[in-house]
């Protein structure tokens, strides 16, 4: 069956497939540890403690010490995934993560649930915006999010076989289940899911079920797209942005700020090569607020409607 | 360890101080301060207390080291030399494109160094990590750090410390060298840190404070430290002077990250190459 085909109203959050994935991977590999800092039960944990607690740390609520921590155990050949929400993975530990994760290149994952406007009635305050473009900009890391649960799962498998510091982000909320179990996917190297020739849209994380309705919908009126899964923004899959450049028309969509992300980091590619035209569609820089999720990204234009408009503008 | 009188040790600090002295004199750089107050903690543990293998620097089993104080690293690097882990002429290269001995530890460039350091309030967090794969690996090994007394001023020491606790890591061993000045002056007018053997003591650790530069007192606390397997991590505050061995740098903050000049250099070597008064 098709993606575009298939049932979007089977969800889960991909903060689960962590969960899952790490139980699996723990007991495979006895190097696998996690560490909490306080928030397993949110970070999908609970499991790996209750079955690998050999494996697993608890700090309490100090990040900075986790990302220290980590990186000490890495030293012994530990691959430790450090489990908190994106805005203090990313943040509140980034100088760690900076000094004593990146610049010796060890072999620790930062592994986040919370990213982008999911934590929507949390507030601004916690949702991560920032995340993915701050990491990006650090020498050694690697940056994922997954769009879905199984996805996010194969992800989270090859994070742990790669060597060196992996961020990788999660959802909060529940989102379609768009691919199935037995699809692959390999890190830095962008998923298909549809070759067309009037425009290209290249989506990541909770975003590429927008881009799917999106396109759906464009087809249905005559307009054929490409729509590709940039599930890595680091190392980005530049092969495949200089695909689009035939077509030459490229709508980014992303749930995290239009500076730094996944928008800017094809905006890179394409301004290098010296051809094609980008509209990005993301948090329009400016922080969040208590609301629904739908609420806030509809405010930052990031809806099925507005790729339709932004690619009919654009065609 | 190693069997060595407290006599060569002495000789060995005073080998450190020069080496130091003279790769901060040659780079032109560099932090002799908190070199000089570290110096006789130092031979203690590179000549004697340490189970590393300069020809297996990576061994599994070895000791681990953690300078959290990365920017004193030229008296770890002088134990480096001595010890064979580096061509000595590497201390000619200081600071230097290309050098393992870059301004700040760097473990990928460095034979020796177990984890990068540079960042004040980091490394003990590091040393915590390696101390607890260590436990859950059952192995011997223990893990050495050293944090200055104005790095204490940073939350993570107390973030990591609080952690050596519950993980009851009597594996590790936290050297504060205790010289009471920081960049700016000192601690007790930038940031007083009150009692930090008190302060140690209250987070579980087993706290000890001694002379840092009495090479008897330091081998005695080691002795003792040593035998402690009690699941308590142990702390040893060593009293200090910045710049100890100098007269003109003894106790001044605009010693903590100056290089000598040519007549300073000569007469800092002569001063050291004579011994602790």
């Amino acid at each position: 069956m098709s993606i575009l085909e298939k049932d979007l109203t089977v969800k889960k959050a991909t903060r689960e497939a962590f969960g899952d994935e790490i139980v699996k991977l723990g007991k495979e590999n006895k190097n696998i540890y996690v560490i909490d800092v306080d928030i397993a039960k949110s970070c999908k944990t609970v499991n790996f403690i209750k079955q690998l607690p050999d494996q697993h740390i608890n700090v309490g609520i100090a990040e900075q010490n986790a990302a220290g921590l980590a990186a000490g155990l890495a030293t012994t050949g530990k691959i430790p995934f450090v489990s908190t929400y994106a805005v203090f993975g990313s943040l509140r530990m980034l100088e760690q993560i900076r000094q004593e994760v990146c610049y010796p290149n060890l072999n620790v994952k930062i592994a986040c649930s919370h990213g982008g406007l999911t934590p929507a009635n949390d507030g601004g305050s916690h949702q991560a915006i920032e995340d993915m473009g701050v990491l990006r900009s650090v020498p050694n890391m690697t940056v994922i999010m997954g769009a879905d649960y199984y996805s996010t799962r194969k992800l989270v498998e090859q994070a742990a076989k790669v060597y060196g510091p992996v961020y990788l982000r999660f959802t909060r909320d529940t989102v379609p289940m768009i691919y199935d179990e037995n699809e692959e996917f390999t890190i830095g190297k962008a998923k298909k899911i549809k070759d067309g020739s009037d425009i290209a849209i290249i989506a990541n994380g909770d975003t590429v079920r927008l881009a799917l309705e999106a396109t759906k919908e464009l087809e249905k009126q005559g307009i054929s797209v490409k729509l590709l899964d940039m599930h890595t923004i680091k190392p980005l899959d530049r092969e495949a942005v200089v695909d689009c450049l035939n077509i030459g028309k490229i709508i980014t969509v992303e749930d995290h700020n239009i500076l730094n992300g996944l928008g800017s980091a094809v905006c890179e590619v394409v301004a290098e090569e010296g051809k094609g035209t980008v509209r990005r569609i993301g948090v329009q820089d400016q922080f969040g607020q208590s609301a629904p999720y739908e609420k806030l990204l509809e405010l930052n234009g990031i809806t099925v409607e507005n790729i339709i408009k932004t690619a009919k503008e654009l065609i | 360890m190693k069997e060595i009188s407290i006599e060569e040790l002495k000789e060995k600090a005073i080998q450190l101080r020069k080496t130091a002295l003279t790769m901060i004199y040659g780079a032109q750089s560099g932090h002799p301060g908190g070199s000089l107050s570290a110096a006789d903690i130092m031979a203690a543990l590179y000549f004697k207390e340490m189970n590393v293998d300069p020809h297996n620097p990576n061994w599994e089993d070895r000791d681990r080291f953690v300078l959290s104080k990365g920017h004193v690293c030229p008296i770890q690097y002088s134990a480096l030399a001595l010890r064979g882990f580096v061509p000595y002429e590497t201390i000619y290269t200081l600071r230097e494109y290309g050098s393992p001995f870059q301004g700040h530890p760097d473990m990928k460039k460095c034979k020796g160094i177990d984890i990068s350091t540079g960042s004040l309030g980091q490394g003990l967090s590091c040393g915590v990590g390696m101390a607890i794969a260590g436990k859950r690996d059952f192995k011997d090994y223990r893990v050495f750090s050293l944090v200055g007394d104005g790095e204490c001023q940073e939350g993570q020491i107390w973030e990591a410390a609080q952690t050596a606790v519950k993980y009851q890591l009597d594996n590790l061993v936290v050297f504060v060298d205790n010289n009471r000045l920081q960049i700016d002056g000192f601690c007790d007018e930038i940031m007083p840190l009150q009692d930090l053997e008190k302060k140690f003591d209250a987070f579980g650790f087993e706290t000890k404070r001694i002379n840092g530069h009495s090479m008897e007192e330091i081998v005695e606390t080691l002795d003792e430290v040593r035998v402690a397997k009690n699941g308590r991590p142990k702390c040893i505050i060593c009293d200090t002077v910045k710049g100890k061995g100098v007269s003109f740098m003894e106790d001044v903050a605009d010693w903590h990250g100056v290089a000598p000049n040519e007549e300073q250099y000569h007469q800092a070597m002569e001063e050291v190459a004579g011994g602790l008064r």
